[in-house]
Protein backbone atom coordinates (compact mmCIF):
# COMPACT_ATOMS: atom_id res chain seq x y z
CA UNK A 1 0.00 0.00 0.00
CA UNK A 2 2.75 2.41 0.98
CA UNK A 3 5.37 1.83 -1.94
CA UNK A 4 5.80 4.95 -2.89
CA UNK A 5 7.47 5.50 0.37
CA UNK A 6 9.81 2.18 0.24
CA UNK A 7 12.64 5.22 -0.40
CA UNK A 8 12.46 6.99 2.66
CA UNK A 9 10.84 4.70 5.18
CA UNK A 10 13.53 1.37 4.61
CA UNK A 11 12.57 -1.23 7.35
CA UNK A 12 16.29 -0.06 8.98
CA UNK A 13 14.47 2.80 9.65
CA UNK A 14 11.73 1.10 11.20
CA UNK A 15 13.61 -0.93 13.26
CA UNK A 16 15.74 2.03 14.84
CA UNK A 17 12.11 3.26 15.70
CA UNK A 18 10.76 0.57 17.30
CA UNK A 19 14.32 -0.01 19.28
CA UNK A 20 16.48 2.82 19.49
CA UNK A 21 19.84 2.34 19.98
CA UNK A 22 21.78 4.22 22.68
CA UNK A 23 18.73 5.27 24.02
CA UNK A 24 19.56 6.51 27.37
CA UNK A 25 21.63 9.11 29.96
CA UNK A 26 25.20 9.26 30.13
CA UNK A 27 25.40 10.25 33.64
CA UNK A 28 28.89 11.77 33.63
CA UNK A 29 28.43 13.51 29.87
CA UNK A 30 30.77 16.14 28.96
CA UNK A 31 28.44 17.44 26.77
CA UNK A 32 24.70 17.93 26.89
CA UNK A 33 22.60 19.57 24.14
CA UNK A 34 19.03 19.78 23.33
CA UNK A 35 17.51 19.76 20.40
CA UNK A 36 13.98 21.09 19.33
CA UNK A 37 12.25 20.89 16.24
CA UNK A 38 9.00 23.51 16.59
CA UNK A 39 7.42 22.82 13.47
CA UNK A 40 6.99 19.11 14.68
CA UNK A 41 7.24 19.13 17.85
CA UNK A 42 10.59 16.80 18.03
CA UNK A 43 12.90 16.87 20.72
CA UNK A 44 16.34 15.23 21.78
CA UNK A 45 18.54 15.72 24.05
CA UNK A 46 22.04 14.35 23.27
CA UNK A 47 24.74 13.22 25.91
CA UNK A 48 28.40 13.09 24.31
CA UNK A 49 31.52 11.69 26.48
CA UNK A 50 34.38 12.40 25.47
CA UNK A 51 38.37 11.21 25.41
CA UNK A 52 40.13 14.09 23.92
CA UNK A 53 38.76 14.84 21.07
CA UNK A 54 37.19 11.62 20.68
CA UNK A 55 34.07 11.08 20.89
CA UNK A 56 33.82 7.77 23.78
CA UNK A 57 30.30 7.48 23.79
CA UNK A 58 27.30 8.87 22.03
CA UNK A 59 23.55 9.09 23.72
CA UNK A 60 20.10 10.11 23.52
CA UNK A 61 16.89 10.93 25.03
CA UNK A 62 13.04 12.26 23.73
CA UNK A 63 10.79 11.97 21.54
CA UNK A 64 10.25 12.81 17.39
CA UNK A 65 9.41 10.91 14.33
CA UNK A 66 10.44 7.82 13.19
CA UNK A 67 12.80 10.00 11.02
CA UNK A 68 14.00 11.98 13.33
CA UNK A 69 14.57 9.04 16.12
CA UNK A 70 16.26 6.81 13.59
CA UNK A 71 18.37 9.40 12.34
CA UNK A 72 19.45 10.37 15.89
CA UNK A 73 19.92 6.35 17.02
CA UNK A 74 21.79 5.89 13.34
CA UNK A 75 23.95 9.02 14.76
CA UNK A 76 25.23 7.88 17.81
CA UNK A 77 26.00 4.33 16.93
CA UNK A 78 28.25 5.50 14.04
CA UNK A 79 29.91 8.84 15.70
CA UNK A 80 30.99 6.94 18.57
CA UNK A 81 35.17 6.56 18.48
CA UNK A 82 34.95 9.64 15.73
CA UNK A 83 37.09 12.26 16.36
CA UNK A 84 35.47 15.73 16.33
CA UNK A 85 37.00 16.33 12.72
CA UNK A 86 36.03 13.08 11.85
CA UNK A 87 32.19 13.74 13.05
CA UNK A 88 31.80 17.21 11.74
CA UNK A 89 33.16 15.91 8.39
CA UNK A 90 30.56 13.24 8.13
CA UNK A 91 28.11 16.05 9.52
CA UNK A 92 29.03 18.08 6.18
CA UNK A 93 28.63 14.66 3.88
CA UNK A 94 25.11 13.70 5.70
CA UNK A 95 23.86 17.56 5.27
CA UNK A 96 24.72 17.39 1.71
CA UNK A 97 23.39 13.82 0.97
CA UNK A 98 20.01 14.83 2.74
CA UNK A 99 19.30 18.10 0.95
CA UNK A 100 20.52 16.77 -2.55
CA UNK A 101 23.12 19.64 -3.30
CA UNK A 102 25.82 16.82 -4.52
CA UNK A 103 23.85 14.95 -6.59
CA UNK A 104 26.88 11.96 -6.28
CA UNK A 105 25.81 10.81 -2.85
CA UNK A 106 29.19 8.98 -1.35
CA UNK A 107 27.58 6.51 -0.30
CA UNK A 108 30.97 4.47 1.32
CA UNK A 109 31.33 7.97 3.37
CA UNK A 110 27.99 8.00 5.01
CA UNK A 111 27.97 4.12 5.16
CA UNK A 112 24.53 2.75 7.20
CA UNK A 113 23.48 6.57 7.21
CA UNK A 114 22.55 6.41 3.25
CA UNK A 115 19.04 4.95 4.71
CA UNK A 116 18.10 8.79 5.24
CA UNK A 117 18.94 9.27 1.80
CA UNK A 118 15.45 9.22 1.03
CA UNK A 119 14.49 12.11 2.59
CA UNK A 120 15.52 14.79 -0.34
CA UNK A 121 12.95 13.80 -2.34
CA UNK A 122 10.54 15.09 0.97
CA UNK A 123 11.78 18.93 1.73
CA UNK A 124 8.87 18.84 4.62
CA UNK A 125 10.94 15.93 6.23
CA UNK A 126 14.94 16.67 5.93
CA UNK A 127 14.34 18.82 9.05
CA UNK A 128 13.61 15.62 10.78
CA UNK A 129 16.56 13.77 9.41
CA UNK A 130 19.03 16.41 10.18
CA UNK A 131 18.11 17.50 13.75
CA UNK A 132 20.24 15.00 15.61
CA UNK A 133 23.48 16.28 13.42
CA UNK A 134 22.62 19.99 14.15
CA UNK A 135 22.43 18.93 17.67
CA UNK A 136 25.50 17.29 17.45
CA UNK A 137 27.51 20.04 15.41
CA UNK A 138 26.16 22.27 18.52
CA UNK A 139 27.68 19.81 21.49
CA UNK A 140 30.72 19.57 19.53
CA UNK A 141 31.35 23.42 19.45
CA UNK A 142 30.06 23.23 23.23
CA UNK A 143 27.60 25.74 22.94
CA UNK A 144 25.22 25.60 25.91
CA UNK A 145 22.03 26.74 24.47
CA UNK A 146 19.57 24.14 22.81
CA UNK A 147 19.29 23.81 19.49
CA UNK A 148 16.41 24.79 17.28
CA UNK A 149 16.34 23.76 13.18
CA UNK A 150 14.48 27.03 12.89
CA UNK B 1 -35.63 18.60 3.51
CA UNK B 2 -34.04 18.45 0.45
CA UNK B 3 -30.61 16.31 -0.09
CA UNK B 4 -27.68 17.80 0.32
CA UNK B 5 -25.79 18.41 -3.45
CA UNK B 6 -22.45 16.50 -2.72
CA UNK B 7 -22.28 15.53 -6.52
CA UNK B 8 -22.94 19.44 -7.98
CA UNK B 9 -20.71 20.74 -4.97
CA UNK B 10 -17.63 18.31 -5.88
CA UNK B 11 -18.48 19.33 -9.42
CA UNK B 12 -17.87 22.83 -8.36
CA UNK B 13 -14.59 22.46 -7.12
CA UNK B 14 -11.91 21.85 -10.28
CA UNK B 15 -8.76 20.74 -8.08
CA UNK B 16 -10.74 17.88 -6.52
CA UNK B 17 -10.00 16.28 -9.62
CA UNK B 18 -6.29 16.49 -9.16
CA UNK B 19 -4.00 13.02 -8.37
CA UNK B 20 -1.55 13.13 -5.73
CA UNK B 21 0.52 10.57 -6.23
CA UNK B 22 -1.48 8.98 -8.54
CA UNK B 23 -3.90 8.58 -6.51
CA UNK B 24 -7.68 10.78 -6.48
CA UNK B 25 -7.34 13.80 -4.03
CA UNK B 26 -8.39 13.35 -0.62
CA UNK B 27 -8.18 16.63 0.77
CA UNK B 28 -8.52 16.70 4.68
CA UNK B 29 -6.45 20.27 5.25
CA UNK B 30 -9.76 21.99 5.09
CA UNK B 31 -8.88 24.16 8.63
CA UNK B 32 -5.74 25.14 7.34
CA UNK B 33 -7.31 26.33 4.12
CA UNK B 34 -10.09 25.41 1.47
CA UNK B 35 -10.44 24.83 -1.60
CA UNK B 36 -12.17 27.43 -4.15
CA UNK B 37 -15.34 26.53 -6.36
CA UNK B 38 -15.43 27.68 -10.01
CA UNK B 39 -17.34 30.62 -8.91
CA UNK B 40 -14.29 31.77 -7.27
CA UNK B 41 -12.11 31.02 -9.54
CA UNK B 42 -13.97 32.71 -12.25
CA UNK B 43 -14.78 35.96 -10.45
CA UNK B 44 -11.26 36.84 -9.92
CA UNK B 45 -10.36 36.78 -13.31
CA UNK B 46 -13.01 38.16 -14.54
CA UNK B 47 -12.66 41.35 -12.47
CA UNK B 48 -9.33 41.27 -13.88
CA UNK B 49 -10.21 40.70 -17.24
CA UNK B 50 -13.27 43.34 -17.36
CA UNK B 51 -13.89 45.39 -14.30
CA UNK B 52 -10.63 46.08 -12.78
CA UNK B 53 -9.38 49.54 -11.71
CA UNK B 54 -8.32 51.04 -7.86
CA UNK B 55 -11.46 51.48 -5.95
CA UNK B 56 -13.04 54.77 -4.41
CA UNK B 57 -10.02 56.80 -6.42
CA UNK B 58 -11.24 57.64 -10.14
CA UNK B 59 -14.15 59.06 -11.80
CA UNK B 60 -13.51 57.06 -15.13
CA UNK B 61 -16.08 54.28 -15.65
CA UNK B 62 -13.78 50.87 -14.64
CA UNK B 63 -13.10 52.61 -11.25
CA UNK B 64 -16.59 53.71 -10.91
CA UNK B 65 -17.37 49.51 -11.43
CA UNK B 66 -14.56 48.61 -9.37
CA UNK B 67 -16.11 50.51 -6.69
CA UNK B 68 -19.44 49.24 -7.21
CA UNK B 69 -18.51 45.65 -7.11
CA UNK B 70 -16.22 45.84 -4.16
CA UNK B 71 -18.58 47.48 -2.38
CA UNK B 72 -20.97 45.24 -3.35
CA UNK B 73 -19.12 42.08 -1.47
CA UNK B 74 -18.84 44.17 1.50
CA UNK B 75 -22.97 44.48 1.41
CA UNK B 76 -22.62 41.01 0.58
CA UNK B 77 -20.63 40.21 3.98
CA UNK B 78 -22.52 42.15 5.87
CA UNK B 79 -26.21 40.67 5.17
CA UNK B 80 -24.05 37.19 5.67
CA UNK B 81 -23.12 37.39 9.31
CA UNK B 82 -26.57 39.36 9.80
CA UNK B 83 -24.15 43.22 10.24
CA UNK B 84 -26.52 46.18 10.82
CA UNK B 85 -24.64 48.36 8.44
CA UNK B 86 -21.69 48.01 5.56
CA UNK B 87 -19.84 50.58 7.70
CA UNK B 88 -19.31 47.81 10.26
CA UNK B 89 -17.41 45.64 7.76
CA UNK B 90 -13.89 46.28 7.38
CA UNK B 91 -11.69 44.74 4.96
CA UNK B 92 -8.48 43.23 6.56
CA UNK B 93 -6.16 40.39 4.97
CA UNK B 94 -7.33 37.94 7.28
CA UNK B 95 -8.24 37.25 10.62
CA UNK B 96 -4.73 37.95 12.27
CA UNK B 97 -4.77 41.30 10.76
CA UNK B 98 -8.33 41.66 12.08
CA UNK B 99 -7.46 40.71 15.41
CA UNK B 100 -3.84 42.80 15.62
CA UNK B 101 -5.85 45.33 14.39
CA UNK B 102 -8.54 45.68 17.37
CA UNK B 103 -5.43 45.02 20.01
CA UNK B 104 -3.70 47.51 18.22
CA UNK B 105 -6.48 50.32 17.94
CA UNK B 106 -9.15 49.34 20.53
CA UNK B 107 -6.33 47.76 22.97
CA UNK B 108 -3.96 50.73 23.00
CA UNK B 109 -6.86 53.61 23.55
CA UNK B 110 -8.47 51.99 26.44
CA UNK B 111 -6.07 49.24 28.08
CA UNK B 112 -3.88 50.09 30.65
CA UNK B 113 -1.04 49.05 33.14
CA UNK B 114 -2.67 46.75 35.54
CA UNK B 115 -6.01 46.26 33.61
CA UNK B 116 -6.98 42.71 32.29
CA UNK B 117 -7.43 40.95 28.88
CA UNK B 118 -9.01 37.44 28.78
CA UNK B 119 -8.10 34.61 26.27
CA UNK B 120 -8.70 31.18 26.46
CA UNK B 121 -6.09 28.27 26.85
CA UNK B 122 -7.45 26.85 23.32
CA UNK B 123 -6.67 29.96 21.17
CA UNK B 124 -4.63 30.24 17.87
CA UNK B 125 -1.39 31.66 17.93
CA UNK B 126 -3.07 34.47 16.37
CA UNK B 127 -5.31 35.28 19.01
CA UNK B 128 -2.28 34.94 21.98
CA UNK B 129 0.38 36.73 20.06
CA UNK B 130 -1.22 40.07 19.45
CA UNK B 131 -2.23 40.29 22.92
CA UNK B 132 1.09 39.56 24.33
CA UNK B 133 2.50 42.33 22.07
CA UNK B 134 -0.26 45.01 23.59
CA UNK B 135 0.42 43.48 27.02
CA UNK B 136 4.34 44.49 26.74
CA UNK B 137 3.52 48.03 25.29
CA UNK B 138 0.83 48.93 28.03
CA UNK B 139 1.61 46.64 30.83
CA UNK B 140 -1.71 44.80 30.66
CA UNK B 141 -1.97 41.42 31.79
CA UNK B 142 -3.01 38.78 29.47
CA UNK B 143 -5.26 36.32 31.83
CA UNK B 144 -5.72 32.53 29.92
CA UNK B 145 -9.05 30.49 31.16
CA UNK B 146 -8.58 27.01 31.49
CA UNK B 147 -9.82 23.74 29.33
CA UNK B 148 -10.65 20.52 29.97
CA UNK B 149 -9.41 17.24 28.80
CA UNK B 150 -12.71 17.11 26.55
CA UNK B 151 -10.89 20.60 25.10
CA UNK B 152 -14.05 22.41 26.80
CA UNK B 153 -13.52 25.57 28.20
CA UNK B 154 -14.24 25.66 31.75
CA UNK B 155 -17.40 27.90 31.69
CA UNK B 156 -17.33 28.77 35.35
CA UNK B 157 -13.55 29.07 35.35
CA UNK B 158 -14.03 31.46 32.66
CA UNK B 159 -16.64 33.82 34.30
CA UNK B 160 -15.28 33.60 37.69
CA UNK B 161 -11.96 35.21 35.06
CA UNK B 162 -13.99 37.99 34.62
CA UNK B 163 -13.18 40.82 36.94
CA UNK B 164 -13.11 44.41 37.50
CA UNK B 165 -9.93 44.76 35.96
CA UNK B 166 -10.86 42.98 32.96
CA UNK B 167 -11.17 45.38 29.62
CA UNK B 168 -11.37 42.89 26.51
CA UNK B 169 -12.47 39.41 26.21
CA UNK B 170 -10.97 37.29 22.83
CA UNK B 171 -12.13 34.17 22.10
CA UNK B 172 -11.98 31.51 19.37
CA UNK B 173 -15.92 31.05 18.32
CA UNK B 174 -14.42 27.36 17.45
CA UNK B 175 -11.21 25.77 17.94
CA UNK B 176 -8.59 25.26 15.28
CA UNK B 177 -6.67 22.30 17.24
CA UNK B 178 -9.51 20.49 18.76
CA UNK B 179 -13.13 21.63 17.03
CA UNK B 180 -14.55 22.80 20.31
CA UNK B 181 -17.22 25.47 19.37
CA UNK B 182 -17.44 27.87 22.56
CA UNK B 183 -20.48 28.81 24.32
CA UNK B 184 -19.66 32.37 22.99
CA UNK B 185 -23.27 33.47 23.82
CA UNK B 186 -23.03 33.12 27.29
CA UNK B 187 -19.46 34.62 27.56
CA UNK B 188 -20.85 37.56 25.78
CA UNK B 189 -24.06 38.03 28.12
CA UNK B 190 -21.37 37.67 31.38
CA UNK B 191 -19.15 40.07 29.36
CA UNK B 192 -21.68 42.58 29.00
CA UNK B 193 -23.13 42.67 31.84
CA UNK B 194 -19.96 43.89 33.01
CA UNK B 195 -19.15 46.30 30.27
CA UNK B 196 -16.89 44.20 28.48
CA UNK B 197 -16.25 44.13 24.95
CA UNK B 198 -15.75 40.72 23.51
CA UNK B 199 -13.68 39.92 20.08
CA UNK B 200 -15.03 36.62 18.65
CA UNK B 201 -11.73 34.72 16.30
CA UNK B 202 -14.51 33.43 13.45
CA UNK B 203 -11.77 31.98 11.57
CA UNK B 204 -13.09 28.36 12.06
CA UNK B 205 -16.60 28.92 12.83
CA UNK B 206 -17.79 30.81 9.90
CA UNK B 207 -17.17 28.00 7.23
CA UNK B 208 -19.15 25.42 9.28
CA UNK B 209 -22.32 27.50 10.97
CA UNK B 210 -24.62 30.08 10.00
CA UNK B 211 -22.99 33.37 11.71
CA UNK B 212 -25.19 36.39 13.35
CA UNK B 213 -23.48 38.73 14.75
CA UNK B 214 -26.81 40.80 16.24
CA UNK B 215 -27.80 37.97 17.63
CA UNK B 216 -24.65 36.51 19.08
CA UNK B 217 -24.22 40.51 20.51
CA UNK B 218 -20.19 40.43 19.94
CA UNK B 219 -18.97 43.52 19.49
CA UNK B 220 -15.79 42.13 17.32
CA UNK B 221 -15.96 39.09 14.99
CA UNK B 222 -13.29 38.15 12.45
CA UNK B 223 -12.58 35.94 9.84
CA UNK B 224 -10.68 35.40 6.68
CA UNK B 225 -11.60 34.70 3.14
CA UNK B 226 -9.32 31.95 2.66
CA UNK B 227 -11.23 29.63 5.12
CA UNK B 228 -14.58 30.33 3.37
CA UNK B 229 -14.11 29.01 0.08
CA UNK B 230 -12.67 32.77 -0.90
CA UNK B 231 -9.06 33.86 -1.88
CA UNK B 232 -6.15 34.15 0.65
CA UNK B 233 -5.11 37.35 1.27
CA UNK B 234 -8.26 39.34 1.94
CA UNK B 235 -10.61 38.75 5.80
CA UNK B 236 -13.14 40.85 7.44
CA UNK B 237 -13.18 42.68 10.62
CA UNK B 238 -17.03 43.82 11.75
CA UNK B 239 -17.57 45.82 14.73
CA UNK B 240 -20.20 47.67 16.38
CA UNK B 241 -20.33 50.77 14.60
CA UNK B 242 -20.03 52.62 17.74
CA UNK B 243 -17.13 50.98 18.75
CA UNK B 244 -15.41 51.48 15.49
CA UNK B 245 -16.37 54.92 15.60
CA UNK B 246 -14.84 55.57 18.83
CA UNK B 247 -11.48 54.18 17.77
CA UNK B 248 -7.95 55.60 16.59
CA UNK B 249 -6.97 54.29 13.11
CA UNK B 250 -4.88 51.48 12.91
CA UNK B 251 -2.90 52.60 9.77
CA UNK B 252 -2.37 55.64 7.84
CA UNK B 253 -2.55 56.18 4.32
CA UNK B 254 -4.19 56.74 1.24
CA UNK B 255 -8.14 56.04 1.47
CA UNK B 256 -8.30 56.12 5.19
CA UNK B 257 -8.15 60.07 5.10
CA UNK B 258 -10.78 63.01 4.27
CA UNK B 259 -8.11 65.48 4.10
CA UNK B 260 -4.81 66.24 4.70
CA UNK B 261 -2.28 68.86 5.53
CA UNK B 262 1.01 69.08 6.99
CA UNK B 263 -0.34 70.43 9.86
CA UNK B 264 -3.10 67.84 10.60
CA UNK B 265 -5.48 64.97 9.06
CA UNK B 266 -8.80 64.33 9.25
CA UNK B 267 -9.90 60.98 9.09
CA UNK B 268 -12.17 59.66 6.85
CA UNK B 269 -16.03 57.75 8.09
CA UNK B 270 -16.20 53.84 8.70
CA UNK B 271 -15.17 52.08 7.10
CA UNK B 272 -12.49 53.39 4.72
CA UNK B 273 -11.23 54.93 8.77
CA UNK B 274 -9.32 51.62 8.76
CA UNK B 275 -8.87 50.32 5.41
CA UNK B 276 -5.12 52.31 5.02
CA UNK B 277 -3.83 51.94 0.90
CA UNK B 278 -5.14 49.71 -1.73
CA UNK B 279 -7.14 46.89 -0.58
CA UNK B 280 -6.93 43.69 -2.07
CA UNK B 281 -9.46 44.60 -4.58
CA UNK B 282 -10.56 41.37 -6.97
CA UNK B 283 -10.35 38.82 -3.73
CA UNK B 284 -12.97 41.15 -1.72
CA UNK B 285 -14.89 41.11 -4.63
CA UNK B 286 -14.50 37.04 -5.13
CA UNK B 287 -15.36 36.37 -1.07
CA UNK B 288 -18.30 37.67 -2.25
CA UNK B 289 -19.42 35.27 -4.85
CA UNK B 290 -17.82 32.72 -2.26
CA UNK B 291 -20.53 33.65 -0.08
CA UNK B 292 -23.45 34.03 -2.77
CA UNK B 293 -21.93 30.78 -3.65
CA UNK B 294 -22.55 29.11 0.22
CA UNK B 295 -25.83 31.10 0.46
CA UNK B 296 -27.25 29.08 -1.90
CA UNK B 297 -26.19 25.72 -0.69
CA UNK B 298 -27.54 27.52 2.95
CA UNK B 299 -25.07 27.31 6.07
CA UNK B 300 -27.70 25.50 8.02
CA UNK B 301 -27.57 23.25 5.10
CA UNK B 302 -24.01 23.03 5.49
CA UNK B 303 -23.77 22.91 9.00
CA UNK B 304 -26.08 19.59 8.95
CA UNK B 305 -24.11 18.03 6.24
CA UNK B 306 -21.02 18.50 8.19
CA UNK B 307 -22.17 17.38 11.33
CA UNK B 308 -23.22 13.95 9.94
CA UNK B 309 -19.60 13.67 8.75
CA UNK B 310 -18.27 14.54 11.49
CA UNK B 311 -20.00 11.98 13.87
CA UNK B 312 -19.13 9.43 11.14
CA UNK B 313 -15.32 9.94 10.92
CA UNK B 314 -15.44 10.06 14.94
CA UNK B 315 -17.13 6.57 14.74
CA UNK B 316 -15.00 5.22 12.51
CA UNK B 317 -12.30 6.71 14.46
CA UNK B 318 -12.84 5.11 17.42
CA UNK B 319 -13.11 1.63 16.20
CA UNK B 320 -9.14 2.28 15.45
CA UNK B 321 -7.39 0.41 17.82
CA UNK B 322 -4.17 2.88 19.46
CA UNK B 323 -6.28 5.93 18.06
CA UNK B 324 -6.92 9.03 20.77
CA UNK B 325 -8.90 11.55 19.63
CA UNK B 326 -7.90 15.09 20.58
CA UNK B 327 -10.82 17.02 21.73
CA UNK B 328 -14.11 15.39 22.35
CA UNK B 329 -16.27 18.26 23.21
CA UNK B 330 -20.21 18.07 23.47
CA UNK B 331 -20.39 20.96 20.50
CA UNK B 332 -17.62 20.73 17.96
CA UNK B 333 -17.29 21.41 14.33
CA UNK B 334 -15.76 19.55 11.18
CA UNK B 335 -12.62 18.89 13.01
CA UNK B 336 -11.36 15.24 13.97
CA UNK B 337 -7.10 15.77 15.60
CA UNK B 338 -5.79 12.76 16.75
CA UNK B 339 -2.99 10.84 17.43
CA UNK B 340 -1.95 6.85 17.15
CA UNK B 341 -0.17 5.24 19.96
CA UNK B 342 4.12 5.47 19.39
CA UNK B 343 3.22 7.16 15.63
CA UNK B 344 4.41 10.19 15.56
CA UNK B 345 1.82 13.03 13.83
CA UNK B 346 4.36 13.68 10.69
CA UNK B 347 4.72 10.13 10.25
CA UNK B 348 0.86 9.71 10.00
CA UNK B 349 0.67 12.83 7.55
CA UNK B 350 3.90 11.59 5.12
CA UNK B 351 2.54 8.12 5.19
CA UNK B 352 -1.43 9.40 4.52
CA UNK B 353 -0.11 11.64 2.03
CA UNK B 354 1.72 8.86 -0.67
CA UNK B 355 -2.56 7.83 -0.46
CA UNK B 356 -3.44 10.90 -2.11
CA UNK B 357 -4.84 11.94 1.80
CA UNK B 358 -3.88 15.87 2.56
CA UNK B 359 -4.09 15.64 6.49
CA UNK B 360 -2.29 18.72 8.49
CA UNK B 361 0.49 17.53 10.83
CA UNK B 362 1.70 19.17 13.87
CA UNK B 363 0.68 21.86 16.53
CA UNK B 364 -1.51 23.87 14.14
CA UNK B 365 -0.47 26.98 15.67
CA UNK B 366 -1.71 26.16 19.06
CA UNK B 367 1.36 25.21 20.76
CA UNK B 368 0.10 25.51 24.45
CA UNK B 369 -2.67 23.05 23.50
CA UNK B 370 -0.42 20.39 22.54
CA UNK B 371 1.54 20.29 25.99
CA UNK B 372 -1.98 20.76 27.94
CA UNK B 373 -2.65 17.33 25.96
CA UNK B 374 0.85 16.15 26.34
CA UNK B 375 1.42 15.70 22.92
CA UNK B 376 4.07 17.16 20.32
CA UNK B 377 2.06 17.51 18.15
CA UNK B 378 -1.71 16.20 16.39
CA UNK B 379 -2.57 14.76 13.16
CA UNK B 380 -6.27 16.39 11.82
CA UNK B 381 -8.56 15.96 9.54
CA UNK B 382 -10.70 18.87 8.90
CA UNK B 383 -13.84 18.83 7.18
CA UNK B 384 -15.99 20.79 4.15
CA UNK B 385 -18.82 20.82 1.94
CA UNK B 386 -17.02 18.64 -0.46
CA UNK B 387 -16.15 15.94 1.68
CA UNK B 388 -17.77 12.55 2.29
CA UNK B 389 -17.99 9.10 3.83
CA UNK B 390 -16.16 7.30 1.37
CA UNK B 391 -12.90 9.78 2.00
CA UNK B 392 -13.45 9.14 5.45
CA UNK B 393 -13.19 5.71 4.86
CA UNK B 394 -10.33 5.61 2.87
CA UNK B 395 -8.70 7.73 5.17
CA UNK B 396 -9.82 5.13 7.98
CA UNK B 397 -8.52 2.44 5.74
CA UNK B 398 -5.26 4.56 5.45
CA UNK B 399 -4.61 4.74 9.16
CA UNK B 400 -5.36 1.04 9.96
CA UNK B 401 -2.60 0.22 6.87
CA UNK B 402 0.10 2.24 8.38
CA UNK B 403 -0.62 1.06 11.98
CA UNK B 404 0.38 -2.48 10.26
CA UNK B 405 3.16 -0.94 8.66
CA UNK B 406 4.90 0.65 12.03
CA UNK B 407 4.35 -2.61 13.37
C1 LIG C 1 -8.87 29.80 15.10
C2 LIG C 1 -7.99 30.55 14.15
N1 LIG C 1 -7.69 31.83 14.39
C3 LIG C 1 -6.92 32.54 13.56
C4 LIG C 1 -6.36 31.99 12.43
C5 LIG C 1 -5.49 32.83 11.55
O1 LIG C 1 -6.06 33.03 10.33
P1 LIG C 1 -5.24 33.73 9.14
O2 LIG C 1 -3.94 32.99 9.06
O3 LIG C 1 -6.09 33.54 7.94
O4 LIG C 1 -5.06 35.16 9.51
C6 LIG C 1 -6.65 30.66 12.14
C7 LIG C 1 -6.05 30.04 10.94
O5 LIG C 1 -5.38 29.06 10.97
C8 LIG C 1 -7.47 29.93 13.02
O6 LIG C 1 -7.74 28.64 12.78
Amino acid sequence: MFDDLRDLYQEVIFDHNRNPRNFRIIENADRKVDGFNPLCGDRLTLYLKMNGDVIEDASFQGSGCAISTASVSLMTEIVKGKTEAEAEALFKTFHEMTTGKDEQINLEAVGKLAVLAGVREYPARVKCATLAWHTLDAALKNEKQAVSTE
Amino acid sequence: MTQFPIDKIRNDFPILNEKIRNKPLVYLDNAASSQKPNVVIDCISHVYRHDYANVHRGVHTLSVRSTDKFEGAREKIKDFINAESGKEIIFTKGTTESINLVAQSYGKANIKAGDEILISAMEHHSNIVPWQMLSEQTGAILKVAPINLRGELILDEFIKLIGDKTRLISIAHMSNALGTINPVKQIIAAAHHKNIPVLLDGAQAIPHMPVDVLNLDCDFYAFSGHKLYGPSGIGVLYGKQALLESMPPYQGGGDMIRKVTFEETEYNTLPYKFEAGTPSIADAIALGAAIDYLNEIGMGAVAVYEAELLDYATEQAKKIKGLRIIGEAAEKGAILSFVLDKIHPHDIGTMLDSLGIAVRAGHHCAMPVMDFFEVPATARASFAIYNTKQEIDILMNGIESLIEVFG
